[in-house]
């Protein structure tokens, strides 16, 4: 896939102009919640966050599939920067899910809260991903490996969710729930921009930093062959 | 700013501070990329040069 | 089809004579869980209920399954043998199959220590409890031969590979947990048995990507 398909810079410019209109959209035109005051602001750029982490992961799986179905060399790095941006989407969800958490009940983190729980877990896994991939000489075998891993993941997040729902039965955390938003149309509408903006954005990411590993790799490739 | 306004605030700016993070990584990896380009047209504008020396 | 049970049953009958002629993994796991369940004692607070006890028995199982899962591959590859074995005409997913089965016996042997200790030690297992460790130790045994192999491509692979099993041993212990202390064990043995059904396959179809060169 190369950089020009679809248009980068095309991407990069729909991506800022979304993420203005998300701006106005969550800020401007999206009502106060009600129960929760301000601080429910946070549902719109922290829930696309989690969404896009999934995203992520589901592309590097994907990705993961198609290397080991056909071997395509292409697909190793575009696996790897699909987990390595899930990653920090991760990580994202998990500081904006304790910020939420200590806005709204005054703790930065609670067991009750299955999908901060949930990507604790994901977070665990994803960064043994990169200890695996940097203790695996390079080659096949570490394009392989990396890939398997990758799919264990994706198969890890619905498992692990279930465990945590059937963990909660017997740990009694204390339960904290937020009234989800009765969501109005202004701020469904927001969050749908928001989403959509994020999205994109991280598409943009994933190609950015794609360009960068292939470039590397070739410039490697290229200097070995000029004999350096 | 409240407390609820300061905990947005926290939130979105972790997040453009993560992505500018990124930016900032990205940037340093193009500086380099960039670096080796150059050194690699040295290296094969030598290469030419000694061919040429060579067969001409 | 039945080719590829005799293989099966070959490999891991192979894995059982070598540890009953060296003997190095099984007693280690053996000491070690007890040490471990030794150790809980001391560090649980006089008037803990029962439940946390079953907690701490999980985590002795899952990291005397680290110990012997450490082991598991150290044979094939000091000998240069699993090179040898992959390139036999037998499925490469035999391979693993075989190692599971032969990991599964020793994680058994070291529970059939472990439990009655913890018996004897803590507090009393039901059938629920039981039923929630035999079907948690097979998860146990086909996840961590697959990522077993995976650790044992790497440098560093002594530490690599807890990192890479416990994130995957954490339904686990949910399971087996829940199905110790639950009034309705039902609802957690039966997602010890959905999980062991889908890393089962993902990693009897991925080992032959994780083991050729």
């Amino acid at each position: 896939m190369s950089i020009a398909k679809p248009p980068l810079t095309a991407l990069g410019w729909v991506a800022a102009a979304l993420v203005a209109l998300a701006a106005v959209s969550i800020f401007a035109v999206a009502p106060e919640d009600a129960d929760q005051g301000f601080s429910q602001k946070i549902f719109y750029v922290h829930v696309p966050i989690a969404l896009t982490a999934y995203a992520c992961f589901g592309l590097g799986a994907w990705k993961a599939y198609r290397l080991l179905a056909t071997r395509g060399e292409r697909y190793d790095l575009e696996s790897y920067t699909g987990v390595h941006l899930g990653t920090i989407f991760g990580i994202l969800t998990l500081v904006t899910g304790a910020i939420w958490a200590k806005a709204s009940w005054g703790v930065w983190w609670t067991w009750s809260s299955n999908q901060l729980v949930l990507f604790l877990v994901l977070f665990l896994f994803y960064c043994a991903y990169f200890m695996l991939r940097f203790s695996v000489e390079p080659g096949p075998r570490r394009e392989r490996i990396s890939a398997v891993y990758a799919l264990f993941g994706v198969a890890l997040i619905p498992v692990s969710f279930f465990a945590i729902r059937l963990a909660n039965d017997f740990i009694h955390p204390t339960v904290f729930t937020r009234e989800g938003p009765q969501m109005t149309g202004e701020m469904f509408f927001a969050f749908c921009v928001s989403w959509a903006s994020i999205t994109l954005l991280a598409y943009v990411m994933y190609r950015v930093e794609l360009a960068g590993k292939r470039t590397d790799a070739n410039l490697r490739e290229l200097r070995e062959a000029l004999g350096s | 700013m409240s407390s609820g306004e300061k905990y947005v605030a926290a939130a979105y700016g972790v997040f453009v501070v993560v992505v500018l993070v990124w930016v900032a990584i990205l940037a340093a990896k193009l500086a380099r990329l960039e670096r080796e380009t150059g050194e690699l047209v040295q290296l094969a504008r030598a290469r030419a040069e000694t061919d040429d020396r060579g067969h001409g | 089809m039945s080719a590829y049970l005799t293989d099966v049953a070959a490999l891991a009958r192979k894995d059982l004579r070598l540890e009953l002629r060296a003997r190095d993994t099984l007693p280690a796991m053996l000491l070690f869980v007890l040490s471990t369940l030794v150790v809980f004692h001391f560090a649980l607070p006089a008037d803990t209920g029962d439940d946390a006890a079953y907690g701490l028995l999980w985590v002795a199982l899952v990291f005397t399954a680290l110990l012997g899962l450490a082991r598991a591959w150290v044979a094939e590859r000091e000998a240069g043998a699993l090179d040898g074995l992959v390139l036999a005409p037998s499925d490469r997913s035999a391979i693993w199959l075989g190692k599971s089965i032969a990991t599964l016996a020793f994680l058994v042997a070291a529970e059939l220590v472990a439990l009655p200790a913890f018996v004897i030690f803590f507090a009393p297992l039901g059938l629920a409890a039981l039923a929630g460790v035999v079907l948690a130790s097979i998860g146990i045994c086909t996840v961590g031969s697959l990522v077993s192999a995976m650790a044992a491509a790497a440098r560093g692979r002594e530490v690599l590979l807890p990192l890479l099993f416990l994130p995957l041993a954490i339904p686990l212990v949910v399971g087996g947990v829940g199905a110790s202390i639950s009034e309705e064990p039902g609802t957690y043995l039966a997602f010890l048995g959905l999980y062991d059904a889908v890393f089962a396959i993902l990693s009897w179809a991925a080992f032959e990507y994780v083991v050729t060169e």
